[in-house]
């Protein structure tokens, strides 16, 4: 056996153990940094599939991002778990769950073992293409050139989120700003992190993000780390959670996806097809857009976990 | 068994221990934990289907590490308007619960939300 | 020459496994939040660093090695930050934080 073998097994039994934890742990905010842990494990496991991007949007948004929204529900629920008034599942009950889960588990199980060795792949055309877009790295050319369709309603998707989070504020808090209605000093600690990681971060998000068309990275990757700049920045209490009625914010969560349709309305009129792209303009074009879509995504994430207006707006 | 094989069974392995917690665990938060966790499983085995897909010069297929990525940011699009909603809940009723018979914590019975 | 970097690679990045394990063993066996806080610290700060310090003969450029610094540097930052969160919540709340 190998070691690199030995790392993978070790891994899957690894990432096995932090999932039952996190199912099975007593607390909600144990369980919560248990699944952080394991999202931080996965990305590993990512890396071993050759799918560096991926690990980076896992360590960003799936154990990061999530993590902080988790781990802020979990520590303000703290005292709302009452055990009387849950009706838990029988004995009989669970055991008919589980058996039921693991033969899901084996089905899928049985699907992974029984695939073809050599699957039908697009990677070949992927390649074919590439010199066309003018982009170096595959996964962000199906991202924003071969499915660029699939990646602007994700942008919506992101825009309605954000759009149902806010109207679970009550009526006459519409407009206002998240978070709690006490004007706060600077936390020290936290300032002296905010003020020191906070230029570092929004360096390195940049720098994910332009170097996403030839090397991994790209636009979440790089927007969830200008996300999480502001989120700590905002944490530290040395800037106010903005009004969610503020005409910057709302323009700027929408920039990403109206520039990405105007771009394929605009793709249907000049270049032939709805999302086509100009040959020999496409990465100018490919970077304008995802220039709005980071900022887009460096706002929309921080709303997300802000939560809805818990404040009046001040006019 | 690759590396490759095994994630797969890994991502099954989290699909059942996911689809478990979602159903036995009565708390929303922990339901919303483990739909994460399916999630995750699912995107793995995305993952496998991709690796096994190298062709042309490329270790990985590109199209499924590219839905796998649209996935995870929906995913949290998703876990964040549960979370909201699960904290809404919190602020009206006193108590997180799914249980219909349970009482509300509140005095005046949430009248106040406006 | 070769030989005289891997075997100080070998033996830094040893070392680094083993404050490692010595941190890990610390936060599972130590009685008090405090106790455990100064052993996971050993771990990043000590651990890290010399796992790092073995790594930089392999890199590939100076600006690899710079960039292995540069995240021991980071990590440095965040974890000194979250032992005085986590310090000064032990303090005022017992150790049931």
């Amino acid at each position: 056996m190998s070691v690199l073998q030995a790392l993978d097994i070790g891994l899957a039994f690894l990432i096995v153990a932090v999932a039952a934890w996190t199912i099975f742990a007593r607390g909600a905010f144990a369980a919560t940094v248990g699944y952080v842990v394991y999202g931080l494990l996965l990305s590993l496991v990512w890396i071993r599939l050759f799918a560096v991007d991926v690990a980076l949007t896992e360590a960003a948004i799936g154990s990061g991002v999530t993590g902080i929204l988790l781990i802020g529900a979990a520590a303000r629920l703290r005292g709302g778990e009452t055990a009387g008034d849950e009706k838990s599942l029988s004995g009989a009950a669970r055991l008919l769950t589980a058996g039921l889960c693991i033969l899901v588990a084996l089905a899928l199980a049985g699907v992974v073992l029984l695939l073809p060795d050599q699957g039908p792949s697009l990677a070949p055309q992927s390649m074919q293409n590439l010199a066309e877009t003018g982009l170096g790295n595959p996964v962000t050319a199906v991202l924003i050139a071969y499915r660029s369709f699939d990646t602007m309603l994700e942008k919506v998707v992101l825009v309605l989120a954000v759009v149902g989070v806010w109207s679970l504020a009550a009526d006459r808090y519409w407009g206002g700003a998240p978070g709690e209605a006490r004007a706060e000093r600077p936390e020290p600690t936290l300032a002296f992190l905010a003020q020191v990681l906070a230029p570092i971060g929004i360096l390195v998000g940049v720098h994910i993000f332009w170097v996403g068309a030839d090397e991994p990275g790209g636009a979440f990757q790089g927007g969830a780390i200008l996300a999480a700049m502001w989120m700590i920045v905002m944490m530290a209490r040395l800037t106010e959670a903005p009004q969610t009625n503020a005409f910057w914010l709302r323009l700027t969560l929408v920039a990403g996806p109206v520039v990405f349709l105007t771009a394929g309305v605009a793709g249907a009129i000049f270049a032939g097809g709805f999302f086509a792209y100009p040959p020999g303009f496409a990465k100018p074009i490919i970077l304008f857009i995802e220039t709005f879509m980071v900022l887009s995504i460096a706002v929309t994430l921080p709303m997300l976990v802000a939560g809805p207006p818990r404040r009046e707006p001040r006019q | 068994m690759t590396s490759a094989t095994l994630a797969g069974l890994v991502g099954a392995a989290l699909v059942g221990l996911g689809l478990y917690g979602l159903v036995a665990n009565p708390q929303p938060l922990r339901k919303i934990l483990a739909f994460n966790l399916m999630g995750s499983g699912v995107f793995l085995v995305f993952g496998i289907v991709a690796r096994k897909a190298a062709a042309a010069g490329l270790q990985a297929d590109p199209v499924p590490q590219a839905m796998v990525i649209t996935g995870i940011v929906v995913a949290f699009a998703a876990s964040a308007l549960a979370v909201a909603l699960v904290l809404r809940l919190f602020e009206d009723a006193g108590q997180v619960t799914l249980n219909p018979e349970a009482r509300t914590k509140l005095p005046d019975d949430g009248a106040d939300a406006g | 020459m070769s030989l005289v970097l891997d075997l100080f690679g070998i033996v830094a990045i040893g070392a680094g496994v083993f404050f490692f394990l010595a941190g890990t063993v610390g936060l599972l066996r130590f009685p008090d939040a405090l106790s455990r806080l100064h052993a996971l610290t050993k771990a990043d700060n000590l651990g890290l660093g010399l796992v790092v310090l073995g790594l930089l003969p392999r890199g590939d450029s100076l600006l690899a090695a710079l960039k292995l610094v540069a995240v021991w540097a980071l990590v440095q930052l965040a974890g000194a930050t979250a032992a005085q969160l986590v310090g000064r919540a032990v303090r005022r709340k017992g150790s049931a934080a």
